[in-house]
Order: C-alpha cells, then sequence, then structure tokens
C-alpha cells in the first residue's frame, strides 16, 4: 500500500464515480458505486478526510438523485436530475420501472397493465433504462422547443407568494399538478409549460387575479373548453391558464324574445339541452359541442355549421361581459336586440381570441328550435356537380336550408378507415350534405322530394339517402362531424381552414395533393362550402418540419393569390398570427395592435397569439 | 325451388334518440310531437328479408304494421329498404295505446295464414315496452317452429339453420319451414334507403285493413294504472369501516 498516493486514475476514477452516479437510475448500481469509490480510496490509503469526504458527496448526491427521480420530471428547470437529460426534453409521463414511486407507484403500475409496457417511444428507453410511457397520448413536443424563434416575453414569473394569493382569492381551485390536459391542445400539436391553473367561479374572482397578474406582469391564457385548432387556448412558455370550467351557471331565459343570458363557461351542448327543452336552439353549431365554452366560441367567432341558416355570432350575441387586463370589469351584458349607443364595444371582444379581455357572461338571441329536421346525404360525380346542387337547393329549398357541407372521396375514406362508420351509399367522388329545418314537417317533406327528384333527374346527384329520424340523423351528421377526430388516428394533423370563392375552391386541394405527393399520408378536403369555407387537412404519421416547410407559405400565397382567407372560422391562436398580411392590410393591422395596447399595455392577455411580434 | 314468402312485422316506436318524457296525467308517455320511427329490431328483420330476397331464397316480402295512420311512414321505409307489399293494419290512437303482442300476435298469424307465408320474421322486442312476446305468440298461434334472438340466419337443405343468442353463449338449431323467426342486434346491419328506391317505394302497394277484417278483438285486457319516472338517483355516502356501515343499515332500519 501506498501511503497517501492513488495511482493517477485514482482521482479521475472518484470524478468518473460522481459523474455514473448522476446518470444512472438504478439504485444497486449507484450505491455499488459509492461501495467501490470509498473502498478503494481507503485500499490505496488516501486521507481519511478525503475517503469519507468522497463517500458523503457521492452519497448527498445519490440521496438527492434519488428523491427528484421520483418526483414529476414535468419542470426540468426546478428538477435537478433532469438537468443532465435538459437536452433530451424529457416529457412528463415518462416512468422508470426501476424508482419506486410513494403514492403514484401503484396507479403507474396500474396504468402499466392497461397501455401495456411498450418502450417509450420518444427515447426508446435510451434516456431512462425500462422507461414506459403511462399515458395513452403520444408524446406532445412543447411549443417553446418545436418553434424556437418565439422568445418568452419580459413576464414575471410564478412564486411562492403568487400561488399564495391565489389560494387566497380561489380557495381550493388553483391547480399546480397534473397540468398535461391544460398545457396540450385537442389536437396535440402545441404543448406549454403552465405550473399554474387558475379556477374561478365569478366575474368578480377573474377581475380579482387580473388585477393581481397585471400588477405583477404575469402573463395569462384563458382557456375555456381547449377544442382550438390553431394552438389558441395553451401556453407558450409558463403562462398562468385561467380556466372557465367552473362558470358554468345559467343566469337566465326569457323564452318570449328567446334571450339567454349565462356564463362563459357553459358547455355548447349542456346549453342545447336546457334550451331544447323551451323550444329553443343555440344558434352556432360544431362538432366540438360537447367539450367547447359558449365564452371561447364567442372569442373566437365560432362559424359552425348553421352559419348558413343563422349568421355569425357577430350578429346572434346581443351582450357580453368582460375584464379588462387590469381587472376592469366592462358590462356590455345587454339583452336588447338593438341598442344604438355609442360603438358596439362587444363586437371587439367577438373574435379577438382572447387577447383583450376574458369574457365572462353572454347573452344569446336563440332562435325556435324547428319542429322538422331532415337530412339528406347525396353522392356526385364533380365538385362542379357539388356547385350546381348548392344552387339549386338554394332555389328549391331557400328559407329552409340550414346546412350544406361537402366532403371528397378521402374524407369518406378518413370516416370508414379510421372511424369504422358506414356510408350510406356507395363509392362517388364527392358527397354532399343538406339539412333542412323548418316548423312544417309536411311542407318540408314535399319542398325536399320535389328537390330530390330534380336533381335526380337531371342527373346532377348519382345517389343519396333521406333521413327524417332522429338516430339516423345523427348518424349522417356524424359522418361530418367526426372527421376532425378520425385524422387524428394518422399521426399529425396540418389543419387549415380557409375561404375561398367557390369557383377556385377545389383547386387548392388538387394543388395541394399534386404539390405533397407521398410526403404525407392524405390530403382531403371537406367543409361548409355554402359558406366558401374549406377545411384542408394533410395527415403524417409524425410531425416534419420538411413537410411543414413544404405546405406553408405556399398554401398562405395560394388562398392570398386567389382573394380568399387564410383562416375563416378558426381564427389565427398561435400557429397562424405570422401569416395575418396574407388576409388583412398594413395599416388594418397597425390600427389592431394601437387597439391591443389600449386594452392591454402590458400585454399579459394570451401573448404570443393572433398579432404578429411587436 | 321457389323462394320463401316472408311477412315482416314492423312497428312504430318513438326514436331511439329522443327523450322520453312521462304525461303530467301519469297515463302514459308524451307521444305527441315526438319523432318516432321503424323499431331498430324490426329494421334488422326487414334487411334480413330483403338479404334473402336478393340471395334468391325468397320470392315475395309482405311488411305488416298494426297502429294509427302514421304507421304508413313506417311501411314506406321498409318499402324503400326492398319490400314488395304493405299491409296497414289501422287502429285508432286510443286502441293503439292499449294494444298488446297477445293481440298483433293474433292478427300476424291470421295474415300469415291467409297470405301463405313461409317465414313470419319480427324483432326480437320493441324498444318502447320490451316485451319480447310477439314471435313467440305467433309461432304457438300457427303452431309453427320458432328461432328466436337469431344472429345468423342459413339455408341447409330446405331447413334453416338458425345461431341463436342466448345467455351462455351461441346455439344453433334446424328449424323446419314455415317458422317463426326473431332478429337480434348482430343479424345484420340495416341498410339506408337510397332514392331510387325512396321513389320506387312510392308506387308500391300499400293496403289498409282493419283488425275485424281479420276476426281478431283488440278490446284490451290490460289496464294501465300509472306511468312513473323512475325515482331520481340519490347521492350515496361513504363510510370508513364495515361497523359504520352496520350502525346506518340499522339506522334505517334495514338491519
Amino acid at each position: 500500500m501506498v501511503a497517501g498516493v492513488k495511482p493517477w486514475p485514482g482521482f479521475v476514477y472518484d470524478f468518473y464515480a460522481l459523474l455514473l452516479i448522476l446518470h444512472v437510475p438504478k439504485i444497486h448500481s449507484r450505491i455499488f458505486e459509492i461501495f467501490i469509490c470509498t473502498t478503494s480510496n481507503l485500499y490505496f490509503g488516501m486521507s481519511p478526510m478525503y475517503s469519507w469526504g468522497v463517500f458523503v458527496l457521492l452519497s448527498l448526491v445519490h440521496v438527492i438523485m434519488t428523491s427528484s427521480v421520483t418526483s414529476r420530471m414535468d419542470d426540468q428547470s426546478e428538477n435537478l436530475a433532469a438537468w443532465p437529460f435538459r437536452h433530451l426534453k424529457i416529457p412528463s409521463g415518462h416512468v422508470s420501472r426501476n424508482v419506486k414511486k410513494k403514492n403514484t407507484g401503484i396507479r403507474t403500475f396500474q396504468k402499466k397493465s392497461t397501455t401495456g409496457s411498450q418502450l417509450c417511444q420518444t427515447c426508446s428507453g435510451t434516456v431512462l433504462r425500462r422507461c414506459i410511457q403511462t399515458s395513452s397520448t403520444r408524446h406532445v413536443e412543447l411549443t417553446s422547443v418545436r418553434y424556437p424563434d418565439v422568445k418568452r416575453g419580459n413576464y414575471g414569473s410564478v412564486r411562492d407568494s403568487d400561488l399564495a394569493t391565489f389560494e387566497r382569492l380561489l380557495p381550493g381551485r388553483v391547480l399546480t399538478d397534473s397540468l398535461d390536459g391544460y398545457n396540450t391542445d385537442w389536437l396535440k400539436t402545441c404543448r406549454g409549460a403552465s405550473q399554474v391553473v387558475l379556477r374561478p367561479k365569478s366575474t368578480e374572482e377573474v377581475s380579482a387575479i387580473l388585477k393581481y397578474c397585471n400588477e405583477k406582469k404575469l402573463a395569462v391564457v384563458p382557456q375555456g373548453g381547449n377544442t382550438g385548432l390553431v394552438g389558441g387556448s395553451v401556453s407558450v412558455f409558463d403562462e398562468i391558464v385561467i380556466s372557465t370550467q367552473l362558470m358554468n351557471s345559467i343566469i337566465s331565459l326569457d323564452e318570449i324574445s328567446g334571450t339567454l343570458v349565462c356564463q362563459a363557461g357553459c358547455v355548447l351542448a349542456s346549453l342545447e339541452d336546457y334550451l331544447s327543452n323551451h323550444k329553443l336552439t343555440i344558434p352556432v353549431d360544431l362538432g366540438a359541442k360537447g367539450s367547447c365554452h359558449i365564452g371561447g366560441n364567442v372569442a373566437t367567432n365560432a362559424g359552425g355549421v348553421r352559419l348558413l341558416r343563422y349568421g355569425s355570432l357577430h350578429g346572434n350575441v346581443l351582450g357580453l361581459e368582460a375584464v379588462l387586463a387590469n381587472g376592469e370589469v366592462v358590462d356590455c351584458l345587454s339583452t336588447l336586440r338593438k341598442d344604438n349607443t355609442g360603438y358596439d364595444l362587444k363586437q371587439l371582444f367577438i373574435g379577438s381570441e382572447g387577447t383583450l379581455g376574458i369574457i365572462t357572461a353572454v347573452s344569446l338571441n336563440c332562435p325556435q328550435k324547428p319542429e322538422a329536421v331532415s337530412v339528406a346525404f347525396l353522392g356526385c360525380e364533380s365538385f362542379q356537380s357539388v356547385l350546381d346542387i348548392f344552387k339549386e337547393s338554394r332555389q328549391k329549398l331557400g328559407e329552409v336550408l340550414s346546412a350544406f357541407e361537402f366532403m371528397d372521396s378521402q374524407t369518406m375514406t378518413v370516416a370508414k378507415e379510421n372511424l369504422k362508420l358506414r356510408s350510406p351509399i356507395e363509392d362517388y367522388p364527392f358527397y354532399v350534405l343538406i339539412e333542412t329545418s323548418g316548423s312544417n314537417g309536411s311542407h318540408d317533406e314535399e319542398k325536399l322530394s320535389q328537390f330530390l327528384e330534380h336533381v335526380m333527374g337531371t342527373g346532377i346527384v348519382q345517389d343519396g339517402t333521406v333521413a327524417t329520424e332522429p338516430t339516423k340523423i345523427q348518424n349522417i351528421w356524424s359522418m361530418r362531424e367526426r372527421i376532425a377526430e378520425g385524422l387524428m388516428h394518422d399521426g399529425y394533423c396540418y389543419k387549415y381552414d380557409v375561404s375561398l370563392p367557390l369557383q377556385s375552391f377545389y383547386g387548392l386541394v388538387e394543388a395541394m395533393r399534386e404539390r405533397m405527393g407521398t410526403m404525407v399520408t392524405r390530403v382531403i378536403g371537406y367543409g361548409h362550402v355554402g359558406d366558401g369555407n374549406l377545411h384542408l387537412n394533410l395527415t403524417s404519421p409524425e410531425y416534419s418540419t420538411e413537410v411543414m416547410d413544404k405546405i406553408e407559405p405556399f398554401l398562405y400565397d395560394w388562398v392570398a393569390n386567389h382573394k380568399g382567407s387564410i383562416s375563416a372560422e378558426h381564427g389565427l391562436g398561435f400557429k397562424k398570427k405570422n401569416f395575418i398580411y396574407h388576409s388583412k392590410s398594413k395599416s388594418a393591422v397597425r390600427l389592431m395592435k394601437d387597439i391591443k395596447h389600449t386594452f392591454d399595455p402590458n400585454m399579459i392577455l394570451n401573448p404570443y397569439k393572433v398579432l404578429p411580434d411587436f | 325451388m321457389s323462394g320463401f314468402r316472408i311477412l315482416v312485422g314492423c312497428k312504430r316506436v318513438i326514436d331511439y334518440a329522443v327523450k322520453v318524457r312521462v304525461k303530467p296525467d301519469k297515463t302514459g308517455v308524451v307521444t305527441e310531437g315526438v319523432k318516432h320511427s321503424m323499431n331498430p329490431f324490426d329494421e334488422i328483420a326487414v334487411e334480413e328479408a330483403v338479404r334473402m330476397k336478393e340471395k334468391k331464397l325468397a320470392s315475395e316480402i309482405i311488411a305488416v304494421s298494426c297502429g294509427p295512420q302514421q304507421c304508413q311512414e313506417t311501411l314506406r321505409t321498409a318499402l324503400a329498404m326492398g319490400v314488395d307489399r304493405a299491409i296497414h293494419v289501422i287502429t285508432e290512437p286510443k286502441e293503439y295505446e292499449s294494444m298488446q303482442p297477445i293481440h298483433v300476435s293474433k292478427i300476424l298469424s291470421k295474415i300469415a295464414t291467409e297470405e301463405k307465408a313461409d317465414l313470419v320474421i319480427v324483432g326480437k322486442q320493441a324498444i318502447d315496452d320490451d316485451c319480447n312476446q310477439t314471435g313467440q305468440m305467433t309461432a304457438s298461434l300457427l303452431d309453427w317452429p320458432q328461432a328466436t334472438f337469431a344472429s345468423k340466419i342459413e339455408k341447409s337443405n330446405g331447413d334453416l339453420s338458425v345461431m341463436r343468442e342466448i345467455d351462455g353463449g351461441l346455439e344453433t338449431i334446424k328449424v323446419k319451414v314455415p317458422a317463426v323467426l326473431t332478429s337480434d342486434l348482430r343479424l345484420n346491419e340495416p341498410r339506408y334507403a337510397t332514392l331510387p328506391n325512396i321513389m320506387k317505394a312510392k308506387k308500391k302497394p300499400l293496403v289498409t285493413k282493419k283488425p275485424s277484417d281479420y276476426g281478431v278483438d283488440i278490446t284490451p285486457r290490460q289496464e294501465i294504472v300509472s306511468v312513473e319516472d323512475p325515482p331520481v338517483r340519490q347521492a350515496g355516502q361513504k363510510v370508513e369501516s364495515v361497523e359504520e356501515l352496520v350502525t346506518k343499515l340499522k339506522e334505517a332500519g334495514l338491519v
């Protein structure tokens, strides 16, 4: 034994041991490592202080590793253990099977049995050995990582004192745990890193929260049903999510005028159920009705399938109550059909996507629920036939026409393959869904059968079916309404929603098909052809920057060249804000920025959305 | 061998998607202004008959419906699906409310004899009363074999081989024709009536008869005393231990 001197690999070995302990997840490996290191130090006669010092140091590191890895590995910045892995972007939901979790351990293992123990698709088990994906949702990349050019604004960060204030304002309704659902959008394409979700119940609470956030310059993102399709409802960095989930009471209903006043967090389908008992109906209807909140619909000026008949929300919203960034409550909650007193402020909030204020209550003009609804599903040969059918239906069905949608054959393939739905008719290149609603069943049936005889006779329709029974109507509508859901089965969906003049309508789909070729799984077109609104979707198994660069800005340029709008009803949100100039002039956007400054000088409301950076 | 002549029973019921409400006077459910459609199991029966015709196992299909005037819509749907002709046995709306499977099965058996039907196919039960009796009673009145809850029907040497869904699993039996069959959910998926067929259906024969034409008396044999909503589900109580559970049960006088 050479006293006091370790052979030259000695110190290097100790350093190596330290690195090993930082990286190795297995507890027994670490303990073994510490043991070897200490004994070798002692064997080679290193001073006891050095040997035991190294032992203490390595043990400390081991203990920190063990406790950190058992905690959620969500927030990488606060997680010491995740620091070596920071470049690998581990999302939550990854669990090392070797680590014994205390409370969540049982849940983890229970989940494991249902989802199967497949290797994590992201790291293939290389990051944490035998890493298992516990959630059934695919791993979604953080927006801040996927879009590295977006820089975090000069906002404050949430501190413990802030959390304490929130807890005082909203006792028991401040969430800091399991925020995956609030952080990921419905399409699973955007993922934020919010640490806090607040759930107020009343306008006063929203006002108090915003006043506080404005003072501390804390950015917020208002969130309703989180069904938006442009990433506008989730955070980009660590904005505070203000959810309207608990603001779901109906304030009043005037049956004679059909005016409904309710809080912004009411789910659309619940409102429809409530109104149908009073023989009324909501003027807006969309596929997301089971989850979306009316506040969100108003904030995004949602279109939907009934726009053809009832018009847009700009016409149907009689009044609203909103809270500005500084906490001031703007009460425009009028229930009057006509009120020409001053500037119509509510129109600014409608479609502002949460950037001018948080809408807390809405007053809607609800039409009578139609007595008789019929749906016809027709098949035809070309897009020109679709336009001919539209012309005929406007003439012959006129005032009872309530929806006119089209789908191409690739869309029907999605319904058949991904959703296992059955088409009522044979395969055709194009399909049209026509809905009529009126107050007299026999009149409508007469109109509809005359119309159908005519279009079948002239040959513009090859085949079709008609339904008047609610179950059959629901089945036919689900083929159109569930397409967005069906597309998710393909992997990643590049979703576009454009307004185009009807003559060049389908040309965009054909142009994209030609351009993308085999780079994508499929290119489909469907939508509210009656409103000139095309939903163009491309899918690929995973997100690919190559595919995205080939689609954008070509698609937007094409739309701009044909004098269309790059976003008909989905809004700009996060994904489309930089293309606003394709559809709006510079002077218009400048004026929008001025308005934003007036409403929200500190820019805390839903930052990084709608307007391009300034 | 010429094909079977099939008689299919179609009942007009409140549509599956409609929320049923009890009448304020508790004598029944609200049917005025409520959407009705063909009983889903009867749709499956019609579909099976049409498929047998397409396979040339059947030569003619007759649809029958008993009830008020609106039953003709149901029969038109059946005609649009591929049925050849329809018989509507008309009753007053009041009489229809008290009509029971026993009455319907008497009518069906009389029609079957008159039309010289080889097969009678009906849905296993109606979604409004869930009786599950008409098919069986009809078979008994005709003294014909019955194959109920059919999930697969095949022809084998002049007889029918029917796979039935029973509590223990699946049972395959052989039935001699003439027979009564009742359709179960997994027998087939009914087709949507396409426009050309809907227009053709307008020209197919639909005759209206009365129960007395078949010598059937439909005076009610039952009296509906009251119809009520099921009790609203009460919130439950969580207990911490077995002792507490026993105490609470004793308090409620249940133990």
